[in-house]
């Protein structure tokens, strides 16, 4: 973990009720599935949002507005910001074997463009599954593509892609690992389908977000974990699902 | 520069400043990121005799200017705290440290008070008689005058160690709370614990926190445990240890103003991770704007 103030460069929304931030500075030590902690002017708790991007000029988070903390941001266009950084395990890339797939949903998806970038080079084909419930709410799209790539889009209601869930866009598909990051009702839908290992990025509340309140503890065959310490990312066997 | 060395129940400190328990885990990983050595001392996570994982998720909750809590006393229980946290403690921590306890049962607290006293890293035993968010047990003791007594005399016959007595703000008359665990052999008493509140989610019309109510702390809470501190400091000769809502240097002075003779600091920790670090290193400053020479000579000073 690190702390510091940085200067925002950008802060744009790019769908609906989704904004992407560009933030100043040496952010090369983020591995991918980790996340940054923003102190909000005003509000008592940081906010946690994970990584879409970083490297040693910059860092990009894609957050969607659900509260008053990420309507506050949403309306930050420019000035500094303070971060705790590197917080959260980040995704396992050696496991990924020869042709991993990564599936996000909504803005479980930015870490996966993050991941998606570290491992190009070291696989020979990186299939990404993005989902979302409607044509206004789709984004990255164009980077992924970029990236080089398969990209399957679905919206649950068929306005672009694959009219579906992300479970729908995996049948027929052969890989060597996965990589989920969502909400609950689909990591637990793409856990239920996959047929390899596998690791998933949780989301829960949290007090600090970085080890010391117990504020987002779950239970694990491997033990009590801390989502922010401990996770965000668990590994496939090792996830009990609770709610 | 002015005098920060106080003496908490015979034992000094270079500053009276102490991370709160269940704010601080057991320390190291603090340590990764300052040299947890220029504490006062710190508070180690809550423990019990057995382990326990908690309340259920959602935990935390935020408000205007502080959070609510219901974490639930998450621990890995007495003998691993002492066979592994405390080891690795011992790594990056010097000087002797403030054990937390809570049970459910007066033989629990003696059980775990006894078990840590042996410690020799162990300075204090702070007896946690105020958890709000553990059902049949910590708040209880310390909403009775009688049971908190009971705790406080059971845990003072099996330790040498000074017993700090920590006390719930959730009642009528704190004084009388804090005298009858005076009378029962306490060293010092320790406050306040957080606030039993509770907040609701608009979208779903439900508590926000799966255990429906929480302990509330943060700066919002500062002004009620200041007047706590005051009124406990006016009722007992033993020494307070004043915390609640403590964000900042001139938050220290003034709790010491009010009577504590240390001063914990909690859910500031969470939001600056380096907050006891920045606060200490403030207060040398803080006390020439205000002519402070030596803070042990302000305990108290409102008179």
């Amino acid at each position: 973990m690190n702390s510091g103030i940085y200067d925002i460069i950008c802060n744009r929304k790019i769908a609906a009720g989704v904004f992407l931030m560009e933030i100043a500075g040496d952010f090369s030590d983020m591995r991918p599935g980790q996340f940054v902690n923003i102190k909000v002017d005003g509000l008592y708790l940081r906010r946690p949002v994970s990584v879409h991007f970083a490297d040693k000029n910059h860092l990009s988070i894609i957050y969607k507005v659900v509260g008053k903390g990420t309507e506050k941001l949403s309306e930050t266009a420019s000035g500094r910001l303070d971060l705790l950084t590197g917080l959260g395990n980040g995704y396992d890339l050696s496991a990924s074997g020869r042709t991993p797939l990564l599936v996000g949903g909504g803005v479980g998806v930015p870490p996966l463009y993050y991941l998606a970038s570290r491992l190009i080079g070291s696989t020979d084909k990186i299939t990404v599954i993005t989902g979302f419930n409607t044509a206004d709410e789709v984004f990255s799209q164009d980077e992924f593509r970029a990236l080089g790539v398969d990209l399957i889009l679905t919206t649950a209601d068929g306005s672009k892609g694959i009219k579906g869930f992300v479970t729908d866009a995996m049948r027929g598909l052969e890989y060597s690992y996965v990589y989920a990051c969502g909400p609950e009702p689909m990591l637990k839908a793409v856990y239920n389908v996959s047929e390899t290992g596998g690791e998933f990025s949780f989301e829960e509340r949290m007090g600090c977000g970085f080890g010391a309140c117990m504020g987002c503890s779950c239970k694990t065959l491997y033990g009590y974990k801390r989502i922010c310490k401990d996770g965000p990312v668990l590994k496939k066997e090792e996830i009990i699902w609770e709610k | 520069m002015g005098e920060m060395k106080v003496s908490l129940c015979g034992i000094e400190l270079d500053n009276p400043v102490i991370p709160a328990s269940g704010t601080f885990g057991f320390g190291y990983e603090f340590a990764e990121l300052y040299d947890i050595n220029v504490l006062g001392t710190f508070s180690f996570k809550g423990t019990t005799r057995e382990m326990r994982f908690g309340n259920p998720t959602p935990r935390i909750a935020e408000c205007a200017s502080g959070m609510l809590n219901s974490v639930g006393l998450q621990n890995p229980g007495v003998e691993k705290v002492i066979e592994e946290e405390l080891p690795k403690l011992k790594k990056c921590f010097g000087k002797k440290v403030m054990a937390n306890v809570s049970g459910f049962a007066v033989e629990d607290y003696v059980y775990c008070c006894k078990r840590l006293g042996e410690c020799e890293q162990v300075g204090w035993l702070e007896v946690n008689v105020s958890c709000p968010n553990v059902h049949g047990g910590g708040m209880s003791f310390g909403t009775d005058a009688k049971s908190a007594a009971e705790v406080t005399s059971a845990v003072r016959k099996v330790t040498d160690k000074p017993v700090i007595i920590k006390l719930s703000p959730n009642v009528t008359d704190i004084a009388s709370i804090a005298r009858a665990c005076e009378d029962a052999g306490a060293d010092g008493i320790s406050l306040i614990n957080t606030l039993l509140g509770m907040r609701i989610d608009l979208k779903k019309k439900k508590p926000l926190l799966a255990n429906v109510t929480g302990g509330l702390s943060g700066a919002a809470v500062f002004p009620v445990a200041l007047r706590m501190v005051y009124q406990v400091h006016k009722a007992v000769k033993i020494p307070v240890v004043g915390m609640g809502g403590v964000s900042c240097a001139e938050d220290v002075i003034e709790m010491m103003l009010a009577g504590a003779t240390a001063v914990e600091v909690g859910a500031a920790n969470l939001i600056n991770p380096y907050a006891c670090r920045d606060i200490i290193e403030k207060l040398p400053e803080v006390m020439d704007k205000y002519k402070i020479t030596s803070l042990k000579d302000i305990i108290g000073g409102i008179g």
